[in-house]
């Protein structure tokens, strides 16, 4: 059976702006639904600029980090740019521990992140 | 049973056989016990994300999805130090094997974070022999973080 989306998408001028309805992105299926959809949007645009929000996430597992990589893969392969925003301090130790932060651009409010995508 | 008090440790076993509803059952009583026993935040968030990590990966890569394999949890969650042991039915593995998803060649690369950030939350982590149960150890921090 199909799930509600897990993710709302936007248009703002060129960037496309996904936010995430779960706080806990743990489970398996939602986040191979995530990244089918991400990519999805990914796809849609011959240079895409995407802002992956998360505000209101409070938990993420390796598995979720998967597919960020993943998305970001996708992303740089069509000369595009991703942008991550308003990451809890929790979630972004987790970056760090990884050394994520050093691969993905990292900025603290959506505003930012956008205007770094001008 | 009398329920354990929040100054004595709580002894859990649990056998998971469907994965997503029985781990959250497993991340629910864990958090009730370590909220009881006065952890930070932090320390919640940290013992969430490495049990999700320890018991999807039992699912997952011991026992690959098959029906009808368990997977036993254990724990003793104490006022200062909480033990785990998940045990798979899987032939086990050779955590040694696994390559550094830090360094900068595999940095790309989607897979293999689970057991680095097992490691760099807990205070203890250990393969038994034959590498198909984990036993992480994690003691409460000197001062809240909060």
């Amino acid at each position: 059976m199909p799930h509600a989306s897990p993710i709302r998408s936007s248009r703002v001028g060129e960037v496309t702006c996904v936010t995430f309805t779960e706080g806990r992105i743990t489970d398996e299926m939602v986040i191979h639904q995530i990244g089918q959809e991400v990519l999805k949007l990914v796809d849609a645009d011959a240079q895409p600029k995407v802002l992956l929000d998360f505000s209101g996430v409070e938990h993420l597992s390796s598995a979720a980090l998967g597919v960020l990589i993943s998305v970001n893969n996708r992303v740089k392969s069509r000369a595009g740019q991703l942008r991550l925003c308003s990451i809890s301090k929790q979630i972004f130790e987790v970056f760090h521990i990884t050394r994520l932060d050093k691969l993905f651009q990292i900025h603290a409010t959506a505003e930012q992140a956008k205007q770094s995508l001008a | 049973m009398a329920p354990a008090g929040p100054c004595e440790p709580l002894e859990l076993d649990i056998t998971l056989r469907e994965m997503r509803a029985d781990v959250e059952r497993v991340q629910t009583r864990v958090a009730d016990a370590l909220r009881e026993r006065c952890y930070d935040n932090d320390s919640m968030f940290a013992v969430r994300l490495c049990l999700e990590e320890a018991l999807v990966n039992a699912f997952r890569h011991g026992n690959r999805f098959e029906p009808g394999l368990v997977v036993k949890f254990q724990a003793s969650i104490g006022p200062e130090t909480c033990t785990f042991q998940v045990e798979d039915q899987g032939e086990g593995f050779d955590p040694g094997g696994v390559p550094d998803p830090t360094s900068d060649e595999n940095l790309e690369i989607p897979s293999g974070r689970g057991i680095m950030l097992m490691r760099a939350y807990m205070s203890e982590v250990e393969y038994l022999d034959p590498g198909n149960r984990i036993r992480m150890v994690f003691k409460k921090p000197a001062s809240g973080s909060d």
